[in-house]
């Protein structure tokens, strides 16, 4: 089957129900929401009844198709960010904005009140043990943006799970509750912005 | 007291909830054991209505909670959709206003601003961050001031007039340019009265004013609102009412 095929969930009528299928991506963030992520352990495999994978770190599909539920990890540091964040938003049924970084900003933030300009000098140039630094100008390297911004100042997010990252628990209650056609709710004990 | 002897009454989402004369509608639910969500009242001090979380419904009007006098026969709502709604706006736009980032404060997990956006259900800010430049205050060598985390809720201020008797805090200039101030001529923590046992210290619900060389002493997961929700918490800090007698 092509993965085209796939994406439109048609072909193949076996009588089960049509798998939801996931993109999720890291942007300005550290990848530890992935991590907490395969911490539901062996709820992978219940999860992996119901879903299948389009980009994702592990899949290494390097764009998102159509998708019924786009996870994004981290802000948005810099111009890629932003391509990345808009195809998945095209592409994505859901998006969901998991993690500190993706909801307020998180650490890369802490850079917000200081110039751009001084904090790339600060790093690359003037910071002790830099002798010979110079600053990256390779035209790959994507631009960064002035301030980090959450997700939700460039494209519309659908639904949040906060946290530094997000407890497993959190995360599988997100996807069980999708799985269920229920509207997900975050009790106490799952809503942790630390 | 009415004639016959039975306390004063009003009702509290149907509830009827007694009170003292000179009780406000917060004080009488919190005593009676209702929660009203809050930020800068405290039963310590003069109620001060500024943070306006603790919004109800009384006869088709909105008003505080916490400086509304309790009058007997009055109906008060607070637990409508639309003013739990308003209450996590409030709370949002506070989140935004300031730089509040949680992983990386010592009071995260003790923190009420945070427990209170919990207890709404509050999963993100859904407005745009102001990300504002609020260099922190760390003269003093045994406590540090962090203004990003700062809501305005002036208990500080009035711990320090009202119990310490030092008038080290203040808020100085107008909306949006509101600020923390220290009185000081340097404007430098080290150079006011303050003292770490100061009640002001101590009643700091957010991480503003923090004790240095405390820190993580409590790992984040074991802290106070990490056990509970802050509505199961908050009437056990609350002045209770006696039990009424048994009738003879």
């Amino acid at each position: 089957m092509s993965r085209s095929a796939q994406r439109e969930g048609s072909p193949v009528n076996d009588g089960a129900p049509r798998k939801l299928r996931i993109a999720t991506t890291s942007l300005a963030g550290c990848f530890g929401c992935h991590m907490s992520f395969l911490d539901i352990d062996e709820k992978l495999f219940d999860l992996l009844r119901h879903v299948e994978f389009d980009r994702t770190p592990l899949t290494d599909i390097k764009h998102c198709g159509p998708c019924d539920i786009g996870v994004v990890e981290g802000g948005i540091c810099n111009a890629e960010n932003v391509h990345v964040l808009r195809e998945f938003r095209r592409n994505c049924k859901i998006l969901v904005a998991i993690g500190a970084c993706a909801l307020n900003g998180g650490l890369p933030a802490q850079r917000n009140h200081v110039d751009l300009g001084a904090c790339l000098q600060e790093v690359y140039l003037t910071e002790p043990g830099l002798a010979r630094g110079c600053m990256p100008n390779d035209p790959e390297l994507p631009l960064p943006l002035d301030k980090v911004h959450p997700l939700h100042e460039v494209v519309k997010v659908d639904y949040s799970i906060p946290g530094c990252p997000p407890p497993a628990e959190a995360i599988w209650s997100f996807f069980a509750d999708v799985i269920a056609g229920r509207t997900p709710h975050l009790g106490h004990g799952l809503i942790h912005y630390d | 007291m009415t004639a016959n002897g039975a306390a004063d009454v009003f009702l509290l989402d149907g509830e009827p909830i007694p009170f003292a004369p000179g009780q406000t509608v917060m004080q009488a639910a919190l005593a009676a054991g209702h929660y009203i969500p809050h930020l800068c009242f405290h039963h310590d001090f003069k109620p001060h209505g500024s943070c306006k979380v603790c919004t109800v419904r009384v006869d088709g009007a909105t008003t505080a909670s916490c400086t509304l006098p309790a009058q007997a026969g009055m109906s008060v709502e607070c637990k409508a959709d639309d003013l739990e709604e308003n209450r996590r706006t409030l709370v949002q736009m506070l989140f935004v206003e300031g730089n509040h980032f949680c992983p990386s404060c010592e009071k995260s997990g003790n923190c009420l601003l945070q427990a209170v956006a919990y207890d709404l259900g509050v999963l993100d800010a859904d407005l745009d961050y102001f990300f504002p430049s609020r260099p922190l205050d760390a003269s003093h060598p045994d406590l540090l001031l962090d203004f990003n985390r700062c809501i305005l809720c002036e208990l500080c201020v009035r711990a320090s007039a009202e119990v310490d008797g030092k008038h080290v805090f203040a808020l100085s200039g107008r909306g949006i340019g509101k600020h923390l101030i220290v009185n000081a001529e340097s404007g430098r923590l080290v150079d006011t009265t303050v003292a770490v046992t100061d009640k002001a210290v101590d009643v700091c619900p957010v991480g503003v004013i923090i004790r240095k060389r405390v820190g993580f002493a409590v790992p984040i997961g074991r802290r106070r609102f990490d056990a509970r929700p802050v509505s199961a918490q908050a009437l056990e800090d609350a002045p209770r009412r006696a039990p009424p007698e048994a009738a003879p």
